[in-house]
């Protein structure tokens, strides 16, 4: 079995005192959120990871708060035993930073929970279903070389899918995760089977296939399980001891694996997905050491195998950044000597412009990521720092531990994959707009520098050429609005997440008000960078739910103009006062004085800190700024440019 | 391998399957002595000791465990 999976080596060895370090903290009075997910934050086996998870259940029965662990219910629906399975989930949550619930029938309960209104499953109020199926559990008809029947029974099998989901949606608001299936390892034919109809190799494959294709159109989330198992082999991954034995679906060995796989998507459907990949650069991007062995000695080229196993880090960087991932550097180096490889050196594939930040310098290396974090605004927690230095990692480790740090093993060939194991990048869906995130920070750099050239922050405002495009929710900007809803920390007021069908919901609701909002100007289109939702509260007032913005367009008075919109939108519809909320979390003090900016009143704080704001529409006037604004698709007012 | 350090090999493993440092492997030890032990942890631990001793149990082998004393009879003759 290929340890760096089956072992989670991209994580740290847990501590030889684990069972006493989790049982002092589960006699602690402390705070237990952090705690555990540190503990979790181990390559932890399945008995650690049953007994972390008893802890985390007698925590939960005896009212004890997880925070600041985003809490997430998730339903299980399997066709195999899944009592070894549901504990590894909750403490591989915890690593993701997920306290989570997890609901689970009896076993081949499947159709029933997912088709009946009041079965546990449904009356539960899952935030998410798990469809953990294999093979076994589809209605799969032997039909050899006949191509008709297969494909009736791939089609079956399909619909069969398709009846659980409609179920599940029926019944509840749930998202739904479902599983591609690893195909059995026993042949019929041999190579054969791939090709003749009716195989279970063959079906199995076909019915990947369409489920994925379904899955894309559907929004609902694919965890691929034949990818997993194939990636860690086949045979080892079905082991028929334990199915006949327990009834378990695959090796006992992989439930860790597994385990985090499920964990890291509900930590993506939660928003938590990194964003920043940051690297050293002696013996991680290049073989050697610049400072030492000059332009010439350092291994960075084709026909060298240690210069290829870096090259394959600058590929999978580069890669990374083609889907959105921002790159930066923390080198223990003079700056320019660091950039020399950089500059001139012909084998490089990474070049400066594709680091948004490029900290070279002799600080410890905790101080250089918090410095890239505060350079690009984002939290510790969106960053992964990949360094070949045990010591630096553990320094990072320590000092900050919400940055994710890979363990490497010795051999630079592995870096790369060992990086993609870890999953750090996980994403849910994936919009246009990632494509060009990566870019935007550097535009963001190129504006800030206009802005320093020319002074006043309005006449660059002006300079700017900006405009602003309102519209309503719609299909075409769903999956980017449920990334932003799920995303964003920062400038976010309430912080609330939901998932696609509830955004649908929310769409076509006409008492709701929704506004998806771009942003373009001379550098280029920033994509999607607001998003609102007002819902009706009393008579003649809009409660704001939810008002999220990029923060690549803070300074810039969006939310002015925003504020006008809904204005518009407000009179347009009779409503007499707009009600907001700012709820603070640990993340978005930037918004704090969002509604205070805006003109609104605060009438009520909770204990919480939760402020609550008033507008009263007749009287309120935002300030203008200079953009040119574009309205679209709205049905009660319709196509209006001001 | 002599049965002292089958007992010190399991007392190990007991302890990292229940969590439980203070068990106390004996020959006459059974699921009615340890709380936790039900029938899912039992495969738990039967796993766990075939990692640690390197063994593997057939599945009728495994209906047949009463009581440590059986086990360490089993792995006796597989060590």
């Amino acid at each position: 079995m290929n340890s760096l999976y089956s072992e989670l080596q991209w994580l740290p060895r847990p501590p030889q005192e684990f069972s006493r370090m989790l049982k002092a903290l589960v006699n602690s009075s402390g705070p237990l959120g952090r705690e555990l997910q540190s503990l979790a934050l181990h390559a932890l086996d399945l008995n650690q990871l049953t007994n972390l998870a008893k802890a985390i259940g007698r925590a939960r029965s005896d009212d004890r708060s997880l925070d600041p662990l985003t809490p997430f219910r998730l339903a299980v629906l399997s066709n195999s035993t899944l009592d070894l399975i549901v504990p590894a989930l909750v403490a591989s949550a915890a690593r993701h930073g997920i306290a989570l619930e997890v609901v689970h029938p009896s076993f081949e309960q499947v159709a029933q929970e997912a088709l009946t209104p009041d079965s546990l499953v449904n009356t539960s109020k899952p935030d998410g279903v798990l469809l953990a199926l294999d093979y076994r559990a589809l209605p799969l008809k032997h039909s050899l070389a006949d191509a008709e029947a297969s494909a009736a029974t791939v089609q079956g099998a399909i619909g069969y899918l398709q009846a659980l989901r409609d179920g599940i949606k029926t019944y509840s608001s749930a998202v739904c995760i479902f599983q591609t299936f690893a195909p059995p390892v026993e042949t019929l034919f041999g190579s054969l089977d791939r090709a003749v109809p009716g195989t279970l190799r063959s079906i199995v494959g076909s019915i990947n296939r369409e489920l994925t294709g379904y899955l894309f159109a559907s929004g609902d989330v694919l965890l691929d399980v034949a990818g997993l198992a194939e990636t860690v082999g086949l045979a080892d991954w079905h082991d028929p001891r334990m199915w006949n034995m327990a009834k378990f679906s695959f090796a006992e060995e992989l439930v860790p694996l597994y385990a985090d796989h499920v964990a890291r998507m509900i930590a993506a459907i939660r928003g938590k997905s990194r964003k920043v990949l940051i690297l050293d650069l002696d013996n991680t991007v290049w073989g050697g050491v610049i400072g030492d062995d000059g332009l010439e000695g350092i291994k960075v080229a084709q026909g060298d195998a240690t210069g290829e196993a870096h090259l394959a880090v600058q590929r999978l960087a580069l890669d990374l950044r083609d889907r959105g991932i921002v790159l930066a550097v923390s080198s223990k180096n003079t700056d320019e000597v660091a950039r020399l490889p950089f500059e001139q050196h012909p084998e490089m594939l990474l070049k400066l412009e594709h680091i948004a930040v490029f900290q070279a310098n002799w600080n410890d290396k905790a101080t250089n990521v918090q410095a890239i974090a505060d350079e690009l605004s984002l939290g510790l927690d969106a960053m992964v720092f990949l360094d070949d230095n045990p010591v630096e990692r553990g320094l990072v480790r320590r000092l900050l531990p919400q940055v994710a740090v890979p363990e490497l093993p010795d051999e630079p060939a592995y870096y790369a994959r060992t990086l993609t194991a870890g999953g750090y990048f996980e994403a849910v869906a994936f919009a246009t707009e990632d494509l060009k995130r990566a870019v935007y920070y550097q535009d963001n750099a190129k504006r800030a520098t206009l802005q320093r050239q020319i002074g006043g922050v309005d006449a660059y405002l002006a300079s700017l050429g900006m405009t602003i495009t309102f519209q309503p929710f719609d299909a075409t900007g769903r999956a980017r609005i449920v990334q932003l809803i799920n995303k964003s920390n920062q400038y976010n007021l309430t912080t609330r997440r939901y998932t696609d069908p509830e955004v649908t919901a929310a769409e076509n609701d006409p008492e709701v008000l929704t506004l998806q909002v771009r942003l373009a100007d001379i550098f280029g289109d920033n994509g999607m960078i607001c998003v609102v939702i007002c819902r009706p509260g009393n008579v003649g007032v809009w409660s704001i739910d939810t008002w999220l913005m990029s923060c690549r367009v803070l300074g810039r008075k969006v939310e002015h103009m925003v504020l006008r919109e809904i204005l518009q939108h407000a009179r347009a519809a009779g409503i007499h006062t707009l009600a907001g909320t700012y709820r603070p979390t640990d993340r978005n003090k930037l918004a704090a004085d969002h509604y205070a900016k805006l003109g609104f009143t605060q009438v009520e704080e909770e204990a919480s800190r939760t402020t609550h704001w008033e507008l009263l529409v007749a009287t309120a006037d935002p300030e203008s700024a200079p953009m040119s604004v574009v309205s679209l698709g709205f049905a009660a007012s319709g196509t209006s440019l001001v | 391998m002599d049965e002292p350090e089958i007992y010190t090999r399991l007392t190990k493993v007991f302890r990292d399957v229940f969590g439980e440092d203070s068990i106390q492997v004996t020959p006459e030890l059974s699921a009615d002595d340890v709380d936790d032990w039900d029938s899912l942890a039992h495969i738990r631990l039967l796993l766990t000791v075939e990692k640690a001793f390197k063994i593997k149990f057939s599945t009728s082998e495994v209906g047949k465990l009463q009581n440590v004393g059986d086990l360490v009879t089993l792995i006796k003759a597989r060590t």
